[in-house]
């Protein structure tokens, strides 16, 4: 049987010793209070608070500290963008720096989907790609460089931007910010930050000569260096088996799309041109 | 005499880290450097003999008198929680360098289960107030000779050795940790 003492008690003591230890803590904070400069906690207020590292402090907290004890840019908050920067330079009470603040974003260079790219094995292990790429041979995908689409990207992404469409990695623009964290999450490195301007850049990572890459995957690039020599921008190198754009110059005329035998370049942003 | 025997026993014999494993998060994430362990180990020497004063007042003079035992983790958790959060007001005031050191440590205390452990076992064994102090104070003591002899090694191993990749960071200190538990291992047996 349930008697009253024996909820009321327990209840009683819990809660006196609850105010008891409260009372202590709120003496300690007043009688203990340390002047903190209130531009950190401004500072601290504006950001995001989605504590996603991509500035390099371990999070808003330490940022804000950064930016007033430590001369940190003002613009290295990613997920903020220019909005956020022109706030905490206001607090600061100075003129933000406009140079290298064009918003980036993730691209994944892999188009290896289970439709056009083999398989080694049939991976029933722990639902992470950390833990897949320790497998025999780099990865349950015949290629080692692919995405392997376990989601890890998803599971760490601050801004829900990450999700798997078709066994690959899947961005979703509008919400990615370029805070980086999919891509140091990712064990292939096959993510990487892209002006959100750029409308080209290869979905693929392969460093594999054309033959050993057309074996496993449908989609590869072969290192032919057909974009490269049609490019009239000379945007484009191919470097290790592999073509990289150079967002710098490319101008997203489209030429290299068109010529891509393997269809590896990819464009499905309508073309802003980059200035 | 006893208490000398708590105070070596829980300290080598009974070590928090490496015969109870109690406290394994903090030792394996402060314990890469030296300055780090050092401070982290005094806190928690500063905190756990707090604690064990603490809750044992708690239990023996509130809990007991009232029939209220099987209320202890809650009320040591409360306990640990308060004073982790008042050590921490604390040090930020008088010490502020110490304090910057330890940085996201200090409130992990506040999770170490060595805090709830040692508070649990002088329970357990009914130590009287004396007793709890100096078996909370040889517990954390060697909670630090861990850390620093933990921290030495990885900082050597850092610097001088060829970690194979896949054994860097984490890895070859959990496998460091395993061989010093096996280590003090060796003392078991020679006091209770």
């Amino acid at each position: 049987m349930i008697s009253i003492e024996g909820v009321l008690w327990p209840t009683v003591v819990m809660g006196v010793l609850g105010l008891v230890f409260g009372a202590l803590l709120a003496f300690a904070s007043i009688k203990f209070f340390v002047k903190t400069d209130e531009r950190v906690s401004m500072i601290r207020e504006i950001l995001p608070g989605a504590n996603c590292g991509g500035c390099g402090y371990p999070g808003c907290d330490g940022y804000a500290n950064g930016v007033v004890n430590e001369g940190a840019k003002m613009n290295l908050c990613a997920a903020g963008g220019p909005v956020v920067a022109q706030k905490i330079a206001e607090i600061m009470g100075v003129t933000v720096e406009q140079e290298d603040s064009t918003p980036l974003r993730a691209v994944l260079r892999c188009a290896g989907s289970p439709r056009s790219s083999a398989r080694n094995v049939v991976y029933d292990g722990i639902q992470d790609c950390r833990s897949a790429a320790v497998l025999p041979g780099g990865s349950p995908n015949a290629c080692p460089f692919s995405c392997m689409g376990l989601g890890t990207c998803v599971k760490v992404c601050p801004f829900g931007a990450m999700s798997i469409v078709d066994g690959l990695a899947s961005i979703d623009p509008k919400k990615c910010v370029g805070c980086g964290a999919c891509i140091s999450a990712c064990p292939k490195s096959v993510l990487t930050l892209a002006p959100n301007t750029s409308v080209a850049w290869v979905t693929c990572n392969s460093k594999w000569k054309g033959p050993d890459v057309k074996k496993v995957c449908s989609v590869g690039c072969i290192g032919c260096s057909l974009c490269a020599r049609v490019c009239p921008e000379k945007a484009i190198a191919v470097d290790g088996n592999l073509a990289v754009i150079d967002f710098a110059k490319c101008t997203g005329c489209g030429m290299c799309m068109a010529k891509c035998p393997a269809g590896c370049i990819n464009a499905p942003v309508p073309i802003a041109k980059a200035v | 005499m006893d208490l000398l025997w708590i105070l070596l026993g829980s300290m080598f014999v009974n070590n928090i880290i490496f015969s109870r494993f109690l406290g394994c998060c903090p030792f394996l994430g402060v314990s890469t450097k030296t300055d780090t362990a050092k401070g982290m180990g005094v806190a928690v020497i500063f905190v756990l003999v707090l604690a064990a004063v603490m809750t044992w007042l708690a239990f023996h003079m509130v809990l007991v008198p009232l029939g209220l035992e099987y209320l202890y983790t809650l009320s040591f958790i409360l306990i640990i929680a308060a004073l982790v959060q008042f050590v921490e007001l604390v040090l930020k005031k008088i010490n502020p360098v110490l304090y910057k050191s330890l940085g996201i440590f200090l409130p992990l205390i506040t999770t170490n289960c060595a805090v709830l452990g040692v508070a649990v076992i002088n329970m357990n064994e009914n130590y009287t107030l004396a007793e709890s102090v100096v078996n909370a104070l040889g517990s954390s003591m060697g909670f630090l000779l861990a850390l620093l002899l933990m921290s030495g090694i990885r900082e050597r191993i850092d610097r001088n050795t060829n970690v194979p990749q896949c054994l860097q960071g984490l890895p070859i200190a959990l496998v460091t940790a395993g061989l010093m538990s096996m280590a003090f291992m060796g003392f078991a047996g020679i006091i209770k």
